[in-house]
């Protein structure tokens, strides 16, 4: 919730500079500075008000970049298979138990799981106790070390997120 | 001249991607690994482009426009390809023969057990 406020006055603080300092180029990127710098400094001002949502919002964004980094290795990786004669692929279908229990933390999970690199979400089970995921890289069958890699990355980032005590 | 060329390489880039994801088409061996290799090239694809336009017209509407279209496609591109996906293993589409199919076998005892229930009733 801080992190919306915190976006809408950003959006609104950055519109006033510009109508009230015509020096400033109505271009783009001088926009976007902008933008960044009063996030920063608005970012940089609920630590005052509340240190748990400071940290909470630096999760987020420390999120949001290891998503980008993994869409890049995979589709870096997608290339790299296309674009050499042999293969590594050694596929497998995984059954991970979840600890995720709503639905906007599964769905979050399957959807960041389809963009990492080798994987596709493919359905969770009944009683949403397993999610099903289609793995390209098995290194010699060892399907548990895929499992906790998974397991410590995104979900252990996604749940951290979504369950804190005392959220505002 | 400096914004043109970046715009350029990150267009060029980004139409790349897209052209060896549909290359890898043709190459990999079955509906899965297709479909997870075109999701993920082609949202990076889309990445790169739009943010090439966004360089080329350097306008703050623009950047606007194109978060928006970015926030959509994040959300609908993995959707889309767990949809089809889905539809795929029930179905019965085949798999691979190098695939490991051993955790797969309670899924399919689940589905069997659902398709029993609706029929008795």
């Amino acid at each position: 919730m801080v992190i919306l406020i915190n976006l809408f006055v950003a959006v609104l603080m950055t519109w006033f500079t510009q109508t009230i300092y015509p020096g400033i180029p109505n271009s783009g990127f001088a926009t976007l500075l902008l933008f960044a710098g009063w996030n920063a400094l608005l970012w940089l001002l609920t630590y005052f008000l509340s240190e748990h949502s400071f940290h909470r919002s630096r999760q987020i964004g420390s999120l949001v970049l290891f998503y980008l980094k993994e869409l890049l290795t995979a589709s870096l990786r997608v290339a790299y298979e296309v674009l050499t004669p042999q293969d590594h692929m050694q596929p497998a279908v995984i059954a991970i138990p979840l600890e995720a229990k709503t639905d906007f933390e599964i769905t979050l999970l399957a959807n960041f799981i389809t963009l990492t690199p080798g994987t596709l979400s493919i359905d969770v089970s009944k009683d949403r106790k397993i999610l099903y995921v289609h793995e390209v890289y098995v290194k010699a069958g060892d399907t548990e070390k895929v499992k906790r890699q998974i397991k410590e990355g995104f979900e252990k980032k996604i749940l951290k997120i979504t369950r804190n005590p005392n959220q505002i | 001249m400096i914004n043109d060329l970046f715009s350029a390489a990150f267009m060029l880039a980004g139409s790349l991607f897209m052209l060896i994801a549909s290359m890898g088409m043709v190459k990999f061996p079955d509906f899965y690994i297709r479909n997870s290799a075109s999701t993920k090239a082609v949202v990076l694809g889309v990445l790169l482009i739009l943010l090439g336009v966004g360089i080329h017209y350097n306008d703050t509407m623009i950047f606007v426009e194109i978060f928006a279209i970015l926030l959509f496609i994040f959300l609908i591109a993995p959707l889309a390809a767990h949809i089809v996906s889905r539809a795929a293993v029930i179905t019965e589409v085949g798999f691979w023969e190098k695939t490991d199919l051993k955790e797969l076998e309670g899924y399919k005892k689940e589905q069997d057990k659902e398709a029993k229930v609706t029929k008795v009733e």
